[in-house]
């Protein structure tokens, strides 16, 4: 009743004010520049949704040759013209999952060290400094871990593990220096940034009231930052791995160089592989037939699909996190 | 009870140590990639590195002129192309679009955009500009390396615009100017500061970009006379240097990789270094 009776009033108010003001000159300006921007900021949904459609619509010779088939076929044989994406899924799994592995505890460490451990001086340049090694490019990560990284893996990392842990099938094998381990690693270092400056900057966001409550209950750094900074910092940390996680999925360069170029499958990590970006890297070009491309094309789209579905995850999870602070 | 407190000092103690070792493990990696990459690279850095084209294996000389110039005029003309249309579609987000669900689709799929694969940029273009213009191009390249730099101008352009105060909005707009000139004499200028300091951050991350470029601009041994035929860049240059058996082209490609490495650093600090004392001012 009450809403009724008010949007009367507004439109009385309204024919008044309307019909007192003097009338100005039309002036379009501003919805021009309004729909300027509306036209860009719709633009970036339709690239987005090409991007898609064009994948989807080019791959289509392999759909129709192999159907959900090419998901979880190991061929890759442009000789016979069979493929499957398999050996290139499990290479881009293995390979971030090896990254992760590593990144998580160590970019943890390092968030703890920025926000809770280091003196104050200290934080700005070793913050600076870790967050630099974002900053290098990943063909270059791709060279040095080809040309350091792989001779020091084949020479004494991979045959210390094979002497220590050879019982293990991830460990058995020629140490050749180039392949999923390599590749693991050099991932690893490149997502140790992105994880480790966001998670130290939702340990920072902890209330100081809360630590020193527990500080003053006679905890000590570590019991502090386990019950009180880690659990108030749960989901925007949880989100961090996911940004970190798409990262290394999709990286392509640091990948190529070291994963080894292989399409087989193998228990040991010391046997080299491929990924779905190092395919792409090392084929796109040479491929001839419409088959091989579009093969090609379809497991492009399965990268960009997976990346979207983990990104876009933890988007729903940030956001649902941010909802239930503010709530 | 003592031996429980001395348990949880000794606890304590590890995990300081542990994560005050994981950090200095960040510093060492750094130091080392740098220290590799400048110790292999200047060897191959001197003048013909900057004014030649590329030699033969097994030739004395050359260098990487036509490289250099050719990720030079890529990354301006990718630039052109992100820069107003991202300036743009932020300045909806931030000033119109705000929480409407239409503008939480967009930023969404902007931050989508932000981390998706680089070379999955660069199968899109290929298949809508190689593929249709018949030949790779230094015009498809920039436009992969502009589709990578988009969401990042439009995420920034937001964050900045968000960060000016309404008072002023609303001063400018009681003084009678329409939107669009309020946006342009007021609140870029505003922003003008942290605008630009995102924009050559994106700028310096696809200068460094490879895998757009691999099947766009291709790479080409010659100086590239126009946007339409393949294009000589620093990046795949490196790759096929690097890939390549022969040892001066790898120390040509170290040489490369210095250069990238060094110029994406240097903006990227200069910038954190402009972000900072405003900060503190």
């Amino acid at each position: 009743m009450s809403t009724m009776q008010n949007s009367a009033m507004e439109a009385e108010f309204e024919a008044m004010t309307t019909t007192i003001r003097p009338k100005p000159a039309r002036d379009y300006s501003d919805n021009i520049f309004k729909g300027l921007t509306w036209l860009f900021a719709t633009g970036l949904a339709l690239l987005f949704i090409s991007i898609l459609y064009v994948l989807w619509q080019e791959s289509q010779p392999a759909v129709h040759k192999f159907g959900f088939g090419f998901l979880t076929s190991t061929d890759w044989n442009p000789v016979t013209e069979k493929f499957g994406a398999m050996i290139a899924i499990v290479g881009t799994l293995v390979s971030t999952l090896i990254a992760m592995l590593i990144a998580i505890p160590l970019s943890i460490g390092i968030a703890l060290y920025l926000s809770e451990i280091a003196p104050h001086w200290l934080r700005t340049p070793v913050g600076t400094a870790i967050e630099l090694l974002a900053a290098i490019p990943s063909i270059v990560y791709g060279m040095w871990g080809l040309f350091v990284v792989a001779p020091l893996m084949s020479e004494h990392v991979q045959p210390w593990l094979q002497n220590h842990f050879g019982f293990l099938p991830f460990f058995s094998g020629p140490s050749m220096g180039i392949g999923m381990l390599t590749a693991g690693l050099v991932l690893a270092l490149m997502i140790i940034p992105f994880i480790s400056s966001v998670t130290r900057d939702i340990f920072l966001m902890t209330p100081q009231p809360l630590k020193e409550a527990a500080y003053g209950l006679g905890c000590t750094t570590w019991e502090v930052v386990r019950d009180v900074v880690i659990p108030y910092g749960k989901k925007g940390v949880v989100g961090a791995v996911f940004l970190g996680l798409g990262r290394a999925l999709g990286e392509t360069m640091a990948v190529t160089f070291v994963i080894g170029n292989a399409y087989h499958l193998s228990w040991s990590l010391f046997a080299p592989g491929n990924s779905i970006a190092s395919t792409l890297a090392n084929e796109f070009t040479e491929a001839d037939g419409d088959v091989y491309l579009a093969s090609l094309i379809e497991l492009g789209l399965v990268l960009f699909v997976i990346t979207f579905i983990i990104l876009g995850a933890a988007q729903l999870w940030l956001r649902a996190g941010n909802r239930q602070k503010g709530g | 009870m003592a031996s429980n407190r001395q348990r949880r000092i000794a606890i304590n103690s590890i995990v300081m140590v542990a994560s005050t070792a994981a950090a200095m493990l960040g510093i060492i990696m750094l130091a080392w990639i740098l220290i590799d990459v400048a110790i292999k690279g200047l060897a191959a850095i001197n003048w013909s590195f900057f004014t030649e084209l590329p030699s033969p294996p097994g030739m004395e000389g050359g260098g990487l002129g036509n490289a250099i110039l050719g990720t030079f005029i890529m990354t301006a003309a990718a630039a052109l192309m992100a820069i107003p249309a991202g300036v743009l579609a932020g300045t909806y987000l931030a000033e119109f679009g705000k929480t409407h669900p239409f503008a939480n689709i967009v930023r969404s799929l902007s931050d989508i955009l932000v981390s998706a694969p680089s070379i999955v940029i660069g199968v899109f273009i290929y298949l809508v500009i190689v593929k249709t213009m018949g030949n790779f191009s230094g015009f498809a390249g920039a436009a992969a390396l502009a589709i990578i730099m988009l969401p990042v101008v439009v995420r920034t352009t937001e964050e900045m615009l968000r960060l000016v105060p309404n008072e002023m909005r609303e001063a400018a707009l009681a003084l009678g100017s329409p939107y669009w000139r309020m946006m342009l004499s007021v609140i870029f200028r505003a922003a003008k500061a942290g605008m630009i300091t995102g924009i050559m951050l994106a700028i310096a991350r696809v200068a460094g970009e490879t895998a757009p470029l691999l099947f766009t601009a291709l790479n080409s041994p010659y100086w590239s006379h126009s946007l339409n035929e393949p294009m000589a860049n620093l990046t795949v240059t490196l790759f096929n240097y690097a890939m390549s058996p022969y040892d001066d082209w790898h120390t040509l490609a170290w040489g490369a990789a210095f250069l990238i490495t060094i110029s994406v650093l240097v903006v990227t600090i200069i910038m954190r270094y402009v972000v900072r004392t405003r900060r503190t001012q």
